[in-house]
């Protein structure tokens, strides 16, 4: 079941590194960087990669480990190219989750408490599928977000927006057997942080999943259509594809919404590979969820 | 590749952000298996940046087999009943950026094969998770004819051997960047 956490653990102040651009109202005591210094060196790496792209350099689809408009990647990307090696035994495996591990209540963000968590319900549901478009059955789904007012439920968020008692922001689940997952929570708010003066994070939840193999491991960030803060966030600017941007957005599915109760979104997510050479039932979709 | 499937496009990764302390970490999940019980042994290390300082805010999963070298496929990671060794951990660094597992020396997974504990690494500031391999010190000569090891230069190759601890545990540290940079894996 969910970890229940309660607002007095949270008012614990602990030390924050110097460095640390946690959300937080701290008076601004020094020359400090403005969105406009930031928005001209993400739109300056913008425009190069457009040009790139035109003289013919492949797209690129994931976000740069070196992007130094997000300040805290700025010394922890590594300088040197990744190694590349062909995935050997344990990471053409992965893990196994199961419904031993989670609760079926948990994909529901909404009754974790004793009220009803304040914000607009909404649905978020999709699929798992991997490179070659197979569904991933039976693996573990985890999100974490804030609240409607754009507050973690974290003790290093000092963010001055209230918390909700009903509200924690964790789910998880199992997709199932056609690699659908399904939550159903709170739109998140927009929340300040400290990379730059009036800097903020563009509404999202995180997701974390895991495919067949070790090596499609991923964690991310789903956002919502139009948001007004994509072009200043330096954080979904660190995929500087304009196209491989939007696979983090989901699409607002009328379908999923449910009449007199909760706005639907919809987002697949695509992993990486496979690499291992399938059996003939893997292929067939008979790996999956154990019960 | 079958002409049957279709290629789609992979979904970008995002930095794991500051705020996963709530979220991701769970009762024992760095405890592969209950400390102090046979076989087992701590693995540790501490996570620096490239200023050489330690990273307080960094989350790794390991995936092993389990010492004879066999790949687990067990439920049970989540809610650990104490005697099921599944293989697959999850440990987020403390204040001073050391991490500490309990698990087992990973066996060869097939004759002759160095043994080593695939590693996914996520941190603030981290924009996409990196791979990694933390492979034992012992049998120089399976780490001799290992594909990764042998393709890189000593120097580097150092980076992805841990060192055995009076105690029978592993250390291994991560540098992100920098002298010393471990080396980070890309399988694709």
């Amino acid at each position: 079941m969910p970890q229940h956490i309660t607002t007095e653990q949270l008012d614990t102040d602990e030390l924050v590194p110097a460095a640390e651009p946690h959300a937080g109202h701290l008076p601004l005591d020094r020359a400090i960087e403005t969105q406009a210094d930031l928005s001209a060196e993400i739109n300056a790496m913008g425009e190069a990669y457009a040009r790139a792209l035109k003289d013919g350099t492949p797209a690129e689809t994931q976000p740069r480990l070196d992007y130094p408009p997000y300040r805290s990647s700025i010394l922890r990307h590594p300088t040197k190219s990744l190694q590349h090696a062909d995935p050997e035994t344990i990471e053409l495996y992965s893990p196994a989750f199961g419904h031993q591990d989670v609760h079926a209540l948990e994909s529901d963000l909404t009754i974790q408490h004793n009220g009803e968590p304040q914000g607009e319900r909404i649905i978020v549901a999709g699929k798992v599928l991997d490179g070659d478009g197979r569904p991933v059955a039976g693996q573990l789904v985890e999100i974490w977000q804030a609240n409607a007012a754009g507050r973690y439920m974290h003790k290093r968020d000092q963010h001055p927006a209230p918390l909700d008692p009903n509200f924690t922001g964790i789910g998880r689940c199992i997709t199932g057997p056609d690699g659908s997952y399904r939550f159903t929570t709170i739109k998140p708010g927009a929340y300040p942080w400290k990379n730059h003066l009036n800097a903020w994070r563009p509404a999202h939840i995180h997701f974390s999943m895991f495919g067949t193999e070790f090596t499609q491991r991923i964690i991310t960030q789903m956002y919502f259509p139009g948001d007004q803060l994509f072009p200043l966030d330096p954080i979904y600017q660190t995929i500087v594809d304009p196209d491989a941007r939007d696979r983090l957005v989901a699409k607002y599915d009328h379908d999923l919404t449910e009449p007199e109760w909760a706005l639907g979104y919809n987002w697949d997510i695509v992993l990486t590979g496979p690499k291992r050479t399938w059996t003939e039932n893997e292929a067939l979709g008979a790996e999956g969820d154990e019960e | 590749m079958s002409n049957q499937t279709t290629k789609l496009v992979p979904t970008p990764g995002q930095t794991v952000g500051p705020f996963y302390g709530y979220a991701l970490p769970f009762e024992k999940d760095n405890e592969l298996l209950a400390p102090g019980s046979p076989g087992s042994i701590r693995l540790q290390g501490t996570v620096y940046d490239g200023a050489g300082e330690t990273v307080p805010d960094a989350i790794l999963e390991i995936w092993q087999p389990d010492a004879e070298g066999k790949i687990v496929q067990k439920t049970g990671s989540l809610v650990r009943d104490g005697y099921t060794f599944t293989g697959w951990g999850r440990g987020s660094v403390g204040y001073s950026g050391v991490f500490t597992f309990t698990t087992v020396n990973p066996g060869p997974t097939e004759p002759g094969a160095a043994p080593f504990i695939s590693v996914a690494i996520f941190a603030r500031g981290l924009t996409n998770r990196l791979f990694t391999r933390i492979y034992l010190p012992e049998n120089e000569e399976a780490l001799a004819t290992d594909p990764l090891l042998s393709s890189l230069d000593p120097e580097r190759r150092k980076t992805l051997i841990a060192r055995r601890d009076p105690d029978g545990g592993l250390t291994w540290d991560i540098r992100l960047q920098g002298e010393g940079e471990t080396v980070f894996l890309d399988f694709q």
